[in-house]
């Protein structure tokens, strides 16, 4: 992409008046593209800009975005008095052991159901397609019911089995896509060899499903950081179980004037998820656009 | 959302690998026990956190319930009469058909555009800008959600300071608790933060036109409009029917924005069935399951519907790729 602007770039006629001439509508664009760019992530620089800010000067500092004077205090308050400390651990041990978990059944589900014919592998390829659309929505009574019923409704063992256990069915088809199409000649040599069925799934075909895992890993990592619904119904009565984006919305019920405070809490809640993102965003942007390239 | 299509085309390719691959290995009788434990994880969630759901809200469409004593009273089709009965229902209902027609074609449209620009190699800094419009979509929604409430705060919001400098507005409009303009606000919310995911399927569609595509154009004397006409938007069809019918899907999902921004209200101008659901099966004093559930297994079936419809489109798009 930009290798052939660097290319370009390094030419020695760069200041050719025919060539800035050529290029000048391009950088036009590219100004009315920036300013466009600038306006999409000012709610972003605005909330820390906010997050910073004394609580009184947030109502009348307007637009304006760098704060008088830096005011960690909000952070303080917002991690430990509202609880956005424990919030954090909270959504990283549900979305650490949610990733874990969706990768590891949805890995060893694809493998034998792309690498095996067995009796009854029709019935569960065909019920997992038939589910492919099913909404939280329309699932969330019975999840909810269920889960009390097992002793689980209260708990970050139950959010993170609901979590886990709904839908990607569309992760269990990417590992499927992949290991079918892999050689049948990896598993005959693998048993020559002597390797048995783990060995084969564990040191032969996982390792090379990594591109899959990277693309899994990473949009249930986002599904799951920023998963709203379930958490809120599974913490009602356990407020210490809360995830991020359901502390949000009970902090601001509770204060509804303490915007530094909610500006930091947000910013707490954003920030991790917008830094794996700049450093990891071309496996973001090639797991998404996989949607469409197929 | 986002992956379903991948995985249906990972079934497309089901036909082209069953011949060469399908003898199987004779070892397959001695490794049926593998097989089935390595089910077993996707079996057992799925079966408790998917199926049982999919088939409980049948059952209890057609009971009255409250959900805190286990008494469940048959009532036959009560529920779902109960439910057509309601207005209120008509109006989530409508409400979610208005926001899906106001949100795709403006979005597919202008990532279009965006996409056709930030595609071209003579764009300085593409990349960075492609960060820029994407960034909203990995933030989470629900916090999003009440970050804008701030943001289009009537007395100090940023928008109502910025329409009050312009000189636009005297007072500040009250964005959110104006049923007027709750539900645009949102549509604009909504468009902004999933912007980038229909604009990186744009931009993954116009990476397959292959270059020399566009070189034999430019050779035989085509310009820059001719070429954006006559070759790149022909070759960008049956992406467009995908692209719209994925964001169609998508726009169902507006729980988290819909519920933080603006609960369903100001007098449910906002309500969409899902907040509907929501508000008689848990945020209800005494809350109505058979009822919530009657709603859920309509609005299910509305969302089937479309999953056809996108089935349906996506393989008429396959065709028209296949033959072209």
């Amino acid at each position: 992409m930009s290798t052939a602007d660097e290319v370009a770039a390094g030419r020695p006629n760069r200041w050719n008046p025919a060539r800035v001439l050529r290029r000048l509508p391009w950088w036009c664009a590219a100004v009315v593209i920036g300013i466009g760019g600038l306006l999409w992530i000012y709610p972003f620089l605005w909330m820390i800009g906010a997050s910073l800010k004394d609580p009184l000067e947030v109502f009348t500092s307007g637009l304006s975005l760098l704060p008088k004077h830096a005011r960690w205090g909000n952070y303080g308050r917002a991690w430990s008095d509202a609880g956005f400390g424990q919030y954090l651990f909270n959504t990283v041990v549900v979305t650490v052991t949610t990733v874990v978990l969706v990768v590891v059944r949805c890995a060893m589900a694809g493998y034998v159901l792309a690498r095996y014919r067995f009796f009854g592998r029709k019935i569960v390829m065909g019920v997992l397609i038939a589910t492919l659309f099913v909404p939280t929505g329309y699932t969330i009574i019975p999840v909810v019911e269920i889960s009390q019923r097992l002793g689980l409704l209260n708990s970050l063992t139950g959010m993170v089995l609901a979590l886990s256990g709904g839908a990607h069915v569309a992760s269990v088809l990417l590992y499927l896509g992949y290991f079918r199409q892999l050689p049948r000649e990896l598993e005959e040599s693998a048993v020559i060899d002597g390797a048995g069925f783990l060995s084969i799934f564990g040191r032969i075909m996982l390792p090379l499903a990594n591109p899959v895992t990277a693309t899994v890993t990473l949009l249930t990592f986002l599904g799951t950081w920023n998963a709203f619904f379930l958490p809120l119904v599974f913490s009602f009565s356990r407020p210490d179980l809360r995830t991020l984006s359901v502390g949000m919305l009970a902090f601001v019920g509770e204060n509804s004037t303490d915007w530094s405070g909610m500006a930091a809490a947000a910013s707490i809640s954003l920030l991790p998820v917008v830094v794996l993102f700049v450093v990891l965003q071309r496996y973001f942007v090639e797991g998404i656009a996989g949607a469409v390239k197929s | 959302m986002t992956v379903t299509v991948e995985g249906r085309a990972d079934r497309r390719t089901d036909p082209a690998g069953r011949s060469p691959r399908r003898p199987q290995p004779p070892r397959q009788g001695r490794n049926r026990l593998w097989i089935w434990l390595f089910l077993t994880p996707t079996v057992v969630l799925y079966g408790v956190y998917t199926i049982y759901p999919v088939l409980a809200s049948y059952w209890y469409s057609f009971v009255e319930w409250n959900g805190f004593d286990e008494a469940k009273h048959w009532v036959g089709l009560a529920n779902y009469r109960a439910v057509l009965a309601d207005p209120l229902f008509w109006n989530s209902f409508k409400i979610t058909v208005l926001f899906m027609v106001a949100v795709v074609p403006v979005k597919v449209l202008f990532t279009l555009l965006l996409a056709l620009v930030l595609n071209s190699p003579k764009l300085p800094m593409r990349t960075l800008f492609r960060t820029a419009f994407f960034l909203p979509v990995v933030t989470t929604t629900a916090i999003v959600g009440i970050v804008m409430q701030f943001v289009f705060d009537p007395a100090s919001g940023p928008v109502n300071v910025v329409l009050r400098k312009l000189g636009l507005v005297a007072d500040g409009i009250n964005f959110l608790g104006d049923p007027k303009t709750a539900l645009w606000t949102v549509v604009g919310v909504y468009i902004w933060k999933w912007f980038g995911v229909t604009l990186i399927y744009w931009l993954a569609a116009l990476q397959t036109v292959p270059d020399e595509v566009y070189e034999a154009a430019a050779i035989d004397g085509a310009g820059p409009w001719g070429l954006l006409r006559h070759v790149t938007l022909p070759l960008l069809k049956p992406f467009a029917v995908i692209i719209t019918l994925l964001t169609l899907e998508s726009t169902l999902k507006v729980f988290d924005l819909m519920l933080t921004m603006t609960n369903g209200g100001p007098f449910y101008a906002t309500e969409v069935v899902e907040i509907y659901i929501y508000r008689w099966a848990f945020a209800a004093t005494v809350p109505e399951l058979g009822f919530a559930s009657a709603a859920a297994v309509i609005f299910g079936l509305f969302v089937g519907l479309i999953g056809v419809l996108q089935l349906l489109g996506i393989r008429a798009a396959r065709k028209a790729r296949g033959t072209a």
